[in-house]
């Protein structure tokens, strides 16, 4: 986020990660919200029906029985033309998994707050990205927070962002679970009616709510037209890219913080770079500039948007670099790295920019990221920029073993 | 209630031209069911034959607004479609006199296993719908494997008639009864063949405000192995047996709205079907179709007292 200087109005006040994003949900006032309970996303349902109760929004809540229903419930709205939002977090979104496709596939701009958690098993109700990692393929766009004040932010961009007319795509708007969703943070928070002119009214495409053109959504689709089918849904991301840019400077504009779909934070003379997502930017920030003090040349690469994933800026941001670890906070089973350590070397060799990258699993169940982890991975950066080479594709940070 | 000749003036809103089987009594059930109201309807569908025989790309055989999203969800989305139009016409975006009617339409698969969690939701919320169980007693789409409407006794791919086991070993889900007890407003169960009985039972439903469901026994020449042509006795027969009793309940009141004059024995509804036909090779088979008629007889009467008949 860089500040502007940019007209602000509104308030600054002290809210939890839930409580902002149930906030902006208010402000954007969608037509349904169709939703089901999950820690640690559940105060975001729950503050929104009070919301309904209290005739604070015009919403149709319905108070769904699982969230399978819920997404399915959603994208019928969706469908039948008009603004549509829910939340959720971890096993609550595995549940939703089958109908995550369906939605992306129908272009329909629903809105989900993800507050990440782990995924079972074993149980486990604290952060880490494998539930939104796991759904990284379902044709969503993914938005993730550094802090509460871009959870709000970015839940009001998505809006717009998925219903740009040449998008047309479901939007998942991510924050840590308990860093973030339960931690009280003071931020800014808009004039009601400046976010409601800044999501404008709905534009509906093709909405099944119109008797007088019956159409039919959802048709069996065989060999002879599914290909071309998935091959124009794929026309979706570039501008889908191109969107978050667009919205990302607009919301500057108007409110004065700007976005975009990374953050290069100390990366242009920097030998060493970390790269990493969601609230571990910042406690990264103080780090790096830790490292500064101490004559190190250190970088950040915050990664804002992971879908559509920006290959070509990611590689450029890190091109000057000697050394680069990517931090992940989720496994891919069977892989042999972290997933986006993937896209991340992909992409260097995609654009033939490759820097030696490590790569450093963390964080999983809601283990704590200490400054000293941090620290230590730059260490490691120095020797693998000396080597030239990874010196551990795959270590762990946090980790008894 | 419209009569036959006022039925024949209304529009077909499935059309011919889609690739279901001959005989199948599934769209019989839809073009009826759809033909008693004159409102706008809007419908969701499960996955499920109807839903893959009436929408192969680029064709639709739908006049109305139509949506399919998986298998075990035709409810929620239902409720989703129908918590849109609430939310646009409480906001005076649709005209407040607009009365749209709103229908789910799924199998048994689709509505007494995956997707009974789902249509139990919707009830309990109350939306404004019908739902519609076009019940073929297995999961015809994939070629015939059980579900739990499967009748005792009955062979199909998952529980087939060997030399052990004489076909489906438990008796039948009462669905039926499972919706009565969420007290909605209208539950009914109907068949294809009597088409005063399913267009006014539809009717009923679609006019009373909040959840309705039709439990229609939709005939599957293809798995349940009988004529095509045979498909309104082969119902009738059900309703004659007491095997598909058809009834309503109303606001919680029982009306058994099809007495057979004379109970036949469950045989002649088993017979003319081949998924049946181990039954009556031996002495194995006929326990089993005694089993069955003490069923049958036990629930008959379970009815009547409820219908204080």
């Amino acid at each position: 986020m860089a500040e502007t200087k940019a007209a602000v109005k509104g308030n600054k006040v002290a809210l939890e990660g839930n409580e902002a994003v149930a906030e902006a949900m208010r402000q954007i006032n969608p037509d349904v919200v169709a939703a089901y309970p999950i820690t640690p996303s559940t105060e975001i349902v729950q503050t929104f029906a009070q919301y309904v109760a209290d005739g604070k929004v015009e919403t149709n809540f319905v108070a769904v029985e699982s969230e399978h229903s819920a997404m399915s419930a959603c994208l019928a709205a969706a469908v039948a033309g008009g603004r549509v939002m829910n939340a959720t977090s971890a096993n609550g979104l595995a549940l939703m998994w089958e109908i995550l496709y369906v939605v992306s596939s129908l272009r329909q701009p629903v809105i989900l707050t993800v507050v990440n958690r782990a995924l079972s098993g074993n149980i486990n109700i604290h952060c880490d990205h494998s539930d939104t990692m796991g759904s990284r393929d379902t044709g969503w766009v993914q938005l993730y927070a550094e802090d509460v004040q871009e959870a709000y932010d970015n839940l009001i961009q998505g809006v717009c962002i998925g219903e740009t007319m040449d998008v047309r795509l479901p939007v998942m708007s991510c924050l840590d679970g308990f860093i973030l969703s339960h931690s009280y943070e003071l931020l800014q928070v808009q004039e009601d009616e400046d976010v409601q002119e800044f999501v404008g009214p709905y534009k509906p495409d093709n909405p099944m709510l119109d008797i007088d053109n019956p159409q039919t959504y959802g048709p069996l689709d065989l060999y002879d037209y599914y290909f071309e089918h998935k091959r124009s849904q794929m026309e979706a991301y570039p501008p889908a890219k191109q969107a978050i840019i667009d919205q990302g400077k607009r919301f500057g504009e108007a409110f004065g913080r700007e976005y975009g779909l990374i953050e290069e934070f100390m990366t242009d003379d920097a030998d060493f770079i970390v790269v990493a997502m969601g609230s571990t930017c910042g406690a990264l920030r103080d780090v790096v500039e830790a490292q500064r003090d101490n004559g190190v040349k250190a970088g950040m690469l915050k990664i804002r948007a992971f879908r559509p994933f920006p290959a070509e800026e990611i590689s450029d941001a890190l091109s000057g670099a000697s050394a680069v670890a990517v931090l992940d906070r989720a496994s891919s089973f069977g892989a042999h790295a972290g997933p986006l350590y993937h896209e991340i070397t992909s992409a260097q060799v995609t654009y033939s920019n490759i820097i030696p990258t490590n790569n450093y699993i963390y964080g999983l169940g809601g283990r704590e990221i200490l400054p000293e982890d941090l620290s230590s991975v730059f260490d490691d950066l120095h020797e693998v920029a000396e080597a030239g080479q990874p010196t551990e594709p795959v270590s762990f940070l946090g980790l008894r073993e | 209630m419209p009569n036959l000749k006022q039925l024949s003036h209304r529009e077909e809103l499935l059309t011919g031209g889609h690739r279901l089987c001959p005989g199948c009594g599934e769209p019989i059930a839809v073009r009826q069911i759809l033909m008693a109201t004159e409102q706008p309807v809007l419908a969701s569908n499960a996955t499920g034959c109807l839903e893959v025989s009436t929408t192969i790309f680029p064709y639709t055989a739908w006049k109305i607004p139509w949506i399919h999203i998986a298998f075990e969800n035709a409810a929620a989305a239902i409720s989703g479609v129908e918590a849109m139009y609430q939310a646009r016409k409480a906001k005076g975006e649709i005209d407040e006199d607009a009365d749209y009617k709103f229908v789910a339409f799924a199998g048994d698969g689709g509505t007494y296993d995956i997707g009974l969690q789902a249509l139990s939701g919707a009830a309990e919320r109350r939306h404004d719908f019908v739902y519609v169980c076009l019940n073929n007693e297995a999961y015809m789409n994939t070629g015939v494997q059980r579900s739990s409407a499967t009748l005792k006794g009955a062979h199909t791919t998952t529980s087939p008639a060997g030399t052990v086991i004489p076909g489906k070993n438990q008796d039948r889900k009462d669905l039926t009864e499972i919706m009565a007890a969420h007290d909605i407003p209208y539950v009914a169960q109907t068949i294809p063949g009597r088409w005063m009985d399913i267009t006014r039972k539809a009717e009923k439903a679609f006019e009373l405000e909040g959840p309705a469901f039709l439990n229609v026994l939709a005939p599957c020449p293809l798995g349940w192995g009988h004529e095509g042509a045979l498909t309104p006795e082969i119902s009738q027969l059900a309703a004659d047996t007491c095997i598909w009793p058809l009834y309503e309940v109303e606001y919680g009141e029982y009306n058994i709205t099809y007495t057979p004059k004379e109970k036949k024995p469950i045989e002649e509804f088993l017979e003319p079907q081949a998924r049946f036909r181990h039954l009556f090779r031996t002495d194995e088979g006929a326990e089993v179709r005694k089993a069955v008629q003490e069923w049958v007889d036990w629930k008959w009467e379970q009815l009547q007292n409820k219908a204080g008949d």
